[in-house]
């Protein structure tokens, strides 16, 4: 679809780089045209209009003009500033992993409406759920869905059957393999229990996962069988989990200090 | 086939590396220098080769100066137990114009997951050594309201929850000049909720 000389965009800003004086260059999430580069001029000016409303994952209203090589936007309107992502570090860290997944999975101009309300849904529940953790592998498995990366949980790879108890994850496969095919072809072996929240979380209703209580031993092998899948398909190391994993270490090791170890 | 001379090109292609200067504009550079009277020519390689010869960064607060420890530190006058944590030394010139007399501690950027800056690239270490060995009451937290700027703050906060020294975090509200009806619902919010009685 032709966009026309001066359109209109509902966005959600992933990232954020200073360009010039003042302006910045924007990388923006639309339903209607994608992921798109676009320039805010004078949005680092103290006065700047637009300035609160593009702030880094923002879901706003804008007006953009075309430009010869990049668009620029002239006005911008704020419709969910996500206030609680801004004010607790640990849901910051784990929007920052959101917004660089989105980054790096998608091209520029393909558009997706679900993905973007995917995106948005997954901002909402970041910064209202209980525990952020369980958002985010939610938003991965579906990610990885539309991105045609869905990994295969119900039928071993490997020789067809149906999976019931144990499994074994293989990343390069695809998804999973039963105990014997994974014996032969390699992979990480995933008990009964995560192969059961991976499928919820496949299948389930955003509202609902989110609501799971899976115990800290089932959280980390999710997250694990997550990390380890991604880090595959994209062949590289998510920056901003260094993050999430200092501030993961700096919150254990006061109790650890207090238990003496 | 060479259209530019060698040292024309030379400087075209130097130019072009700063940032905001496309090729057009280090082209135009170049050719106001070669037509400029000589002296302001070398003024500028001069002043270009300073920068990099004279300028150090001060020990104490990781400003940029002349000498190591920086004029602000080594001055007697100061206030030394307010500790202003900034991101930038551009932000330290920033908060001298308002009459500010404590002193400061530049962090050197913020911390941004996505761009692979973690808390271990900045200053952060060295900040929390001075609070040990310096007579320190107040840290006050000076990044920019941004969502970076924000995190680094939250996170110096939570590293600073167990020490005595009280931590504050300069006010959010509205520029002076600005205009309500365009302001966005975070400044809003920050501002009603640092409201004051007058």
């Amino acid at each position: 679809m032709q966009r026309e000389r001066l359109y209109r965009a509902e966005a959600i800003v992933l990232r954020r780089m200073n360009l010039g004086e003042a302006d910045r260059l924007l990388t923006l999430y639309t339903p209607e045209w994608g992921k798109i580069r676009v320039l805010a001029k004078g949005v680092r000016k103290p006065t700047s209009r637009k300035a609160g409303h593009l702030e880094l994952l923002t879901h706003s209203r804008l007006l953009i003009a075309k430009g010869r090589s990049l668009d620029i936007v002239t006005q911008a309107e704020t419709i969910t500033p996500f206030l609680p992502l801004r004010k607790d570090l640990t849901r910051t860290s784990y929007a920052y992993y959101v917004a660089e997944l989105m980054d790096r999975f998608l091209e520029e101009g393909e558009e997706s409406p679900a993905l973007f309300r995917l995106l948005l849904e997954t901002l909402g529940y970041l910064s209202e759920a209980r525990d952020p953790r369980l958002v985010v592998r939610y938003f991965e498995l579906h990610l990885l869905g539309q991105m045609g990366y869905r990994p295969e949980l119900y039928r071993c790879l490997g020789c067809g059957r149906e999976i019931e108890g144990e499994a074994v994850f293989s990343p390069p496969q695809g998804g999973v393999l039963c105990p014997s095919c994974g014996g032969k072809r390699g992979g990480s072996p995933l008990s009964a229990d995560l192969l059961h929240y991976l499928r919820l979380l496949q299948r389930g209703e955003y509202a609902t996962c989110v609501t799971l209580q899976p115990s800290p031993e089932a959280h980390s092998g999710l997250e694990r069988s997550m990390r380890h899948y991604i880090s595959y398909i994209l062949e590289r190391r998510l920056r901003s989990l260094d993050f999430i994993d200092t501030l993961r270490r700096e919150e254990q090791r006061p109790l650890a200090e207090e238990k003496g170890v | 086939m060479r259209v530019l001379a060698k040292p024309v090109a030379r400087l075209v292609e130097e130019l072009s590396r700063l940032p905001g200067i496309g090729p057009k504009t280090a082209s135009r550079l170049t050719f106001y220098l070669l037509r400029a009277p000589k002296e302001q020519a070398q003024a500028l390689s001069q002043a270009i080769g300073e920068l990099q010869e004279k300028i150090v960064t001060c020990e104490i607060c990781y400003n940029i100066t002349e000498a190591s420890p920086c004029p602000i530190c080594r001055n007697e006058e100061r206030d030394r137990s307010l500790l202003c944590v900034v991101e930038e030394p551009l932000d330290v010139i920033a908060i001298e114009r308002t009459g500010y007399k404590g002193l400061y501690h530049v962090l050197g950027g913020v911390i941004s997951p996505m761009e692979g800056i973690g808390p271990e690239n900045l200053k952060i270490a060295q900040l929390l050594r001075r609070l040990e060995s310096e007579p320190v009451k107040e840290v006050i937290l000076a990044t920019n309201p941004s969502l970076e700027g924000e995190s680094t703050a939250m996170y110096i906060r939570r590293l600073l929850s167990s020490s005595p020294v009280k931590v504050t975090r300069i006010a959010h509200g509205l520029p002076v000049g600005g205009d309500l009806e365009y302001a966005d619902q975070v400044t809003l919010t920050r501002a009603l909720e640092g409201r004051r009685e007058m």
